[in-house]
């Protein structure tokens, strides 16, 4: 099929920059909107878009489904993880201010950053959960065929 | 408020202009489910359930608007801000929704493989007749 | 307000199409004007999650359902005045229900007072993070993201479980 040389060299511009504003969209959640939900959503459809326009062997190649398969469940244990390291640090399961040491004071700790690194490491879980569940979803669909091929 | 209360003595139009968006969001809840009771095929029956959904959503945020409020990041200069709380509910709604959504799907994809269709009313007539020819014939 | 009923418009075209292939292109419409309300409304996280969930993921995940089931709905068996009458009744009841509700926009009901303004009041200081939203949603509410987070998890499994050739490429 040579009718979609133009599909192939737009997508092999865009999705790299897809991938790149999904990051950017994560990681700026802070300070503007954004945040995992949507920024795994974003990345998977990069490689959606990938699967749909260079075929679902290339896809399987770049995105292998046990890599998939096992972020789906490494993204819960990252943000089950930060509880547990809370609870560690003495204070209640996903209590953020008891996460770091603070300096001088031995002892006390540092609230602010550790509200930081909590929901920053938080927000990595939810990405990685989203991005592999959304790309599981759609390979078992693309793998399924019909019935009378 | 003031072109609100220009519209004081015209009680329809001023109901209209304050409660409009609450109209189109009840319409939006019974259409979906119309659709989800009223039509037989699944696929158009989980769309339904979308648009349901997505009438939920309209609920939630609408009061949680404050004109001439900006979008809640907190910057130095301004000092009116829209409720956070209903978007923070309604981010989680959408996510559980497309959950909800592909497992239906999947199951709409199995069935069609069992029944080779997907309208129930077809499903429902092949389950009474194996039911009838299971109590019907006595081995 | 031309929004809402642009909306309104295209489910009543949702209903009344029976080529599955158009419903799902309107659906995708549907998500898109959903996206555009949402940020009149002052929700722009929600309204991103919208446009890519409702619009990118769902039209996609719809149409390889399609493609392995049919494409056209058959004509509805029985008649559809009672659903009809049942969901307008309904609708009359919630109509009549909303004279109580408060006019759009206005700053000191309940809902914006109590906890909305607790949140936006104390955040700088407890979270520093100027993404009202996402501290809520990450730190002070972060036990409900962790049981969304749980269910995105149960409903991969369960499509892996429903849908998965093993042995399979």
């Amino acid at each position: 099929m040579r009718l979609d040389v133009i599909l192939r060299v737009a997508a092999k511009l865009f999705i790299p920059f897809i991938i790149m504003f999904g990051l950017y969209v994560h990681l700026h959640g802070d300070f503007g909107p954004g945040g995992g939900f949507q920024a795994g959503v974003i990345i998977a459809a990069a490689i959606v878009l990938y699967a749909i326009i260079f075929g679902k062997a290339a896809a399987l190649r770049a995105v292998p489904k046990w890599a998939v398969e096992l972020m789906v469940p490494l993204g819960v244990l990252i943000y089950a993880g930060v509880g547990v390291w809370s609870m560690i640090m003495g204070g209640e399961y996903l209590n953020y201010n008891v996460l770091l040491h603070a300096g001088e004071p031995v002892g006390t700790y540092d609230a602010i950053h550790g509200q930081h690194w909590g929901v920053f490491l938080v927000e990595i879980g939810v990405l990685v959960t989203v991005t592999g569940t959304m790309l599981t979803i759609f390979y078992s669909f693309a793998g399924r065929g019909r019935p009378d091929e | 408020m003031s072109d609100l209360d220009a519209l004081a003595d015209r009680p329809l139009l001023e109901a209209l202009a304050t409660h409009y968006n609450y109209w189109i969001t009840i319409f939006l809840m019974c259409a979906g489910m119309f659709i989800v009771v009223a039509r037989s095929n699944m696929i158009k029956t989980l769309v339904g359930l979308g648009i349901f959904q997505t009438s939920a959503y309209l609920l939630y945020l609408s009061p949680g608007k404050i004109l001439g409020g900006t979008p809640p990041i907190i910057a130095d200069d301004l000092a009116v801000y829209s409720n956070p709380l209903p978007h923070v509910l309604i981010l989680t709604a959408i996510v559980v929704g497309v959950a909800t959504l592909a497992l239906g799907l999947a199951l709409t994809v199995r069935i069609h493989e069992a029944y080779d269709t997907i309208e129930e009313d077809e499903i429902t007539d092949v389950v009474d007749r194996e039911d009838y020819a299971a109590t019907e014939a006595p081995e | 307000m031309v929004l809402l009923t642009l909306l309104a418009a295209i489910t009543v075209g949702i209903i009344r199409t029976r080529n599955l292939f158009a419903v799902v292109v309107l659906s995708g419409a549907y998500s898109f004007l959903m996206a555009s309300v949402m940020i009149v409304l002052d929700g722009i996280d929600v309204a991103m999650t919208e446009a890519s969930v409702g619009a990118g993921i769902s039209t996609v995940l719809v149409l390889s359902a399609l493609y392995l089931t049919k494409i056209h709905e058959a004509p509805p068996r029985y008649s559809s005045a009672l659903p009809f009458a049942a969901s307008a009744g309904m609708g009359a009841m919630l109509i009549y229900g909303t004279y109580d509700l408060p006019p759009f926009g206005v700053a000191d009901q309940p809902v914006n007072t109590h906890v909305g303004a607790q949140y936006i009041a104390n955040n700088m200081a407890e979270t520093d993070i100027p993404n009202v939203v996402t501290a809520v949603l990450a730190s002070y509410r972060g036990f409900d993201t962790l049981g969304e987070v749980t269910v995105i998890f149960t409903a991969g499994i369960g499509v892996m479980l429903l849908l998965k050739r093993w042995g399979q490429a």
